[in-house]
């Protein structure tokens, strides 16, 4: 029987299975050395902050697989020989496909700071990562985190859940202030504060001190501070996990090049999720996405080929979400930290200082490019329409209640929302706030 | 631990000490007036006074051994009955409760208002300062940091030893009030002063369950004090509790009414057409007429009529007072409910084949009512004890709160209420209710399937962009509160597309164009 077999057992790679099984009674096998089922990444936080056990991040129960004829393998590749078309395993066993699909994932990056390889400093990926966080971190008097992005205030919340005093050290002026236009980061910047969370912008890691018994001691700063501490959260991104690939004549970049149809230079040869480098992105999406959603995405279309149906990769329109500790992010669309050519921006934000909603749009088009909304809920299914129909701004103003997704009761802002829009079209054209 | 909060628990741990104190503190003497008292009915007053008549003026220290030998000598007066084949001479009235309560004797007694401000006082006082101080001190947000550590929340030995306490305190409730008649002694005089009658122990039951819905309602509030949907929600809970199920019934027994509660469905409600309730509403002149249309209009308009507009949430999370308790007290063991298939199928057939059971012995009882109590006569009696006993007070009592450590706060809600799985029909198959899920914004954590009190696997549905259209949903909403991504929304809409069985996750233009 035809057999696919499928490297990780994340997000990517198991959609992939499930929507292969959908369409095929090919014998499908799932690999990972990380964990016997899968589980939500997203969710590792949730284990650290006591919120959930091990067992709720599972998004199947243990008996779907077999029922769904779905193989799980937990064995740690260390080979892939695309010649005999076999893996080859850490314990020296092997594994036989037809077709193989790399779903390998990230790691954490890693610097060449002095002392980075001290006990105490690690990432945040793997459900080992926090097997070592949970070792490391009980009466710890401090930890530094490095690296302001999305990890990074996770990890910031889940040792602030367990009382460990936190210092973040943050390159740009604000926190994510390369993804988040200044006013948004300004906004969580003040909301980690009032966590008492200790938030160094423009700052930046020079040296780790401590020493290979009791681990790191101190972290020391560019600009010379001296910061003691036990642990070091290194968060400043991850980079697509493909190192048993080196000798297997899989073209690789930072990730596994692919086409618009996720194959690799080898025919049979598949790569998706993290650890995939689109050869030309499609519009407007960077080579490497590293998202739960991307990595979705592509394990839906890959199936399609898998099974027959040979379907490129066209993403619609781009959405994320996030949680800055009570502060909820949805953006649809476009909107960077800056705007670009021909993009106007529009902000409201709630005196409370805890609400926002920015709309992007072309200045002379009126037409809409890009939400962010911070603490208030947009319905996807509508943003993405307005998207796709290229309504213009004062269309989506005039109708945001359309879109609110907030629960009943809540408190509702169009109407100031709509105000505050009257008076930034009656300011003169670029000026616009920072 | 913030030294308020510390206060608060101190506060709370020494009312509950007194609590207990006052379980075993009084003395017990039989005298010729207790008896007197205590038996209202010359002949059983006949028949048992001289049984009695040894125990006179004895001082006893503990209740056990009092109401021990209070037993024993009704009983020798019952076995002689049966033995003389005099059955119908055999007394069944519990006499050993009134006596108990009328032989008591100390400082409660003395002085009942003192202890129950204290006691009571000290352990409201110390829960509202212990739930202010914890969960103000944290910018407001999702509140659930630690839950999986704590022994309380987590089936460690803190959470089985409450669980074997309320287990204990239900079934002493229900099978052997004589034991707490102290307890009774402390609220006799707010009985009084409410019903102008001296309190039993449904009405201790009544203050306790009330306090707690009031108290852990502060807290709930205070928890999820940034959520309009959730402080709203528990308002009501709170004030359906205190004027319906509480005051309004009491008042009415002043007034010299029946006794109802007006929010109270059949068949949750289950002894609403047994023989002595129709009886004392049709004896109760035109406002007994009226409390029964009004029960009867509940449960065939106002169930479905608003399950329709607003889901069974309407009545589970914001009126019920089983749900009441288990939206407050309950909340801290929401995340302990089974979300398996298993459990699912189990739940299906133990919720409806109580619905069953309860239609069927209405059925009996109506007949039963209507032929005069020619038909079924006996078989009625036999199946109405064995409904109160396994299902009103087993089942909805001593599992549904007693469980609550164990396997979440809405056991009794999920398995075994009628009235739940009548509105869960309506609910399923005619209503305008749905959890929404939000497009592609799922991310799988299961932060909805674990609070869910009701064990729905949220996230299955949520992961697939699948409206949840559950009949156990009770709409309490916190799996939206606890959702990360802003994914689920609590929805009434048109009931066109409400199941949507072929969901597509928006953000994949490829596959939606292809499929």
């Amino acid at each position: 029987m035809h057999h696919l077999v499928i490297i990780g057992n994340g997000i990517s790679g198991v959609t992939c299975a499930r929507h292969v099984r959908k369409r095929s009674n090919c014998r499908i096998t799932i690999v990972s050395s990380e964990s016997a089922h899968f589980f939500s990444r997203t969710a590792l936080m949730y284990i650290y902050m006591g919120h959930l056990r091990y067992e709720h991040t599972k998004p199947y129960e243990d008996g779907f697989w077999a029922k769904n004829k779905i193989e799980l393998l937990q064995k740690h590749v260390v080979q892939v020989m695309t010649g005999p078309k076999e893996l080859v395993f850490s314990d020296g066993s092997t594994l036989a496909y037809d077709q193989l699909v790399i779903a390998s994932g990230s790691r954490p990056n890693t610097f060449s700071w002095p002392g980075h390889d001290l006990p105490g400093v690690q990432g945040l990926y793997s459900l080992q990562d926090l097997q070592r966080l949970e070792n490391r971190t009980p009466h710890i008097r401090r930890a530094v985190i490095v690296g302001g992005g999305l990890i990074g205030i996770e990890l910031a919340e889940m040792l602030h859940s367990r009382r460990i005093p936190v210092t973040f050290l943050v390159r740009e002026r604000h926190f994510w202030g390369s993804v988040l236009p200044a006013e948004e980061a300004r906004m969580i910047s003040r909301h980690i504060g009032e966590h008492h969370i200790d938030l160094r912008p423009q700052t930046e890691l020079a040296q780790i001190k401590g020493d290979a018994a009791s681990g790191v001691q101190a972290v020391v700063t560019k600009a010379g501070e001296e910061i003691p501490c036990e642990f070091v959260g290194v968060t400043a991104g991850v980079t697509p996990n493909i190192g048993f690939l080196q000798d297997s004549g899989i073209r690789t970049d930072r990730g596994v090049l692919v086409n618009g149809f996720f194959e690799t230079s080898v025919p049979d040869v598949y790569a998706i999720g993290d650890c995939a480098q689109y050869q030309s992105p499609p519009t407007g999406r960077k080579p490497v996405e590293q998202v739960w959603y991307t990595g979705r995405m592509h394990g839906e279309t890959l199936a399609l080929t898998l099974t027959g149906k040979r379907t490129p990769y066209t993403p619609g329109h781009w959405f994320n979400s996030a949680k800055f500790l009570d502060i909820e992010y949805q953006t649809y669309g476009q909107v960077g930290n800056t705007l670009g050519e021909n993009e106007a921006t529009f902000y409201w934000e709630h005196p409370g200082g805890r609400k926002s909603l920015r709309v992007n749009y072309h200045p002379q088009r009126r037409q809409v490019i890009g939400f962010n909304a911070f603490g208030i809920r947009l319905r996807h299914e509508v943003c993405d329409r307005w998207l796709t129909e290229k309504r213009p701004v004062e269309y989506v103003i005039s109708h945001l209640q359309e879109a609110n997704f907030d629960p009943e009761f809540y408190r509702r802002h169009e109407k100031e929302i709509a105000n505050a829009f009257a008076r930034h079209r009656e300011q003169p054209a670029g000026a616009v706030l920072t | 631990m913030a030294a308020l909060e510390k206060i608060g628990l101190s506060l709370f741990v020494v009312a509950l000490a007194g609590f207990l104190w006052a379980f075993g503190t009084s003395h017990y003497r039989l005298t010729p007036e207790v008896v007197r008292q205590s038996i209202s009915d010359t002949a059983h007053y006949a028949r048992l006074e001289p049984a009695l008549r040894p125990l006179l003026g004895v001082e006893y220290t503990s209740n056990v051994a009092f109401v021990g030998d209070v037993k024993e000598a009704i009983n020798r007066v019952n076995d002689d009955f049966k033995n003389k084949g005099q059955r119908d001479r055999v007394i069944y009235n519990d006499y050993t409760f009134r006596l108990t309560k009328n032989a008591g004797s100390g400082i409660l007694v003395r002085n009942p208002w003192l202890w129950f401000s204290l006691i009571f006082g000290l352990a409201v006082a110390g829960g509202l300062l212990y739930a202010a101080s914890r969960y103000t001190r944290q910018p407001a947000g999702i509140q659930n940091n630690g839950i999986f550590f704590r022994s309380l929340t987590s089936r460690g030995w803190l959470g089985i030893l409450l669980g074997v306490f309320l287990i204990a305190f239900y079934v002493i409730l229900y099978w052997f009030p004589e034991y707490i008649t102290n307890w009774l002694v402390l609220v006799d005089p707010l009985s009084r002063a409410i019903s102008g009658k001296p309190a039993s122990q449904w009405f201790l039951y009544g203050v306790l369950y009330t306090l707690v819905i009031l108290v852990l309602g502060v807290r709930m509030i205070l928890k999820y004090r940034h959520s309009r949907y959730q402080t709203i929600r528990t308002g009501s809970v709170m004030f359906f509790q205190t004027a319906f199920a509480f005051l309004i019934p009491e008042i009415l027994v002043l007034l010299n009414q029946p006794w109802y509660d007006f929010k109270n469905i059949w068949p949750l409600d289950y002894d609403f057409f047994y023989a002595y309730n129709l009886n004392q509403l049709v004896q109760s002149g035109s406002f007994g007429l009226f409390m029964l249309m009004w029960g009867i209009l509940l449960i065939i308009v106002a169930v479905p009529v608003i399950t329709y507009f607003y889901g069974k949430r309407w009545y589970c999370s914001w009126v019920c007072g089983c749900g009441g308790l288990a939206e407050t007290m309950g909340d801290p063991y929401r995340q302990l409910s089974d979300k398996s298939l298993k459990a699912w199928k189990v739940e299906r057939w133990t919720v409806h084949g109580v619905l069953v059971f309860a239609v069927g012995m209405t059925v009996i009882t109506l007949i039963n009512y209507f032929s005069s109590y020619q038909l079924l006569g006996g078989l009625t009696g036999e199946v109405q004890k064995t409904y109160g006993f396994v299902i009103g007070a087993g089942f909805a009592g001593v599992v549904g709160t007693g469980f609550y450590p164990f396997m979440g706060s809405r056991v009794w809600c999920r398995f075994g209420c009628p009235l739940a799985a009548y509105l869960g029909l309506v609910q399923r198959f005619k209503s305008r209710f749905r959890i929404t899920t939000n497009g592609g914004q799922c991310i799988s954590c299961g932060n909805c399937s674990t609070y869910c009190e009701m064990g729905i696997d949220v996230r299955w549905y949520a992961q697939r962009g699948q409206n949840i259209v559950r009949s156990s949903c009770v709409g309490c909403g916190i799996c939206a509160a606890v959702c990360p991504r802003g994914v689920l929304k609590l929805e009434n809409g048109p009931e066109a597309g409400r199941f949507n069985e072929q969901p597509i996750l928006i953000g994949n233009a490829g596959v939606r164009l292809q499929e």
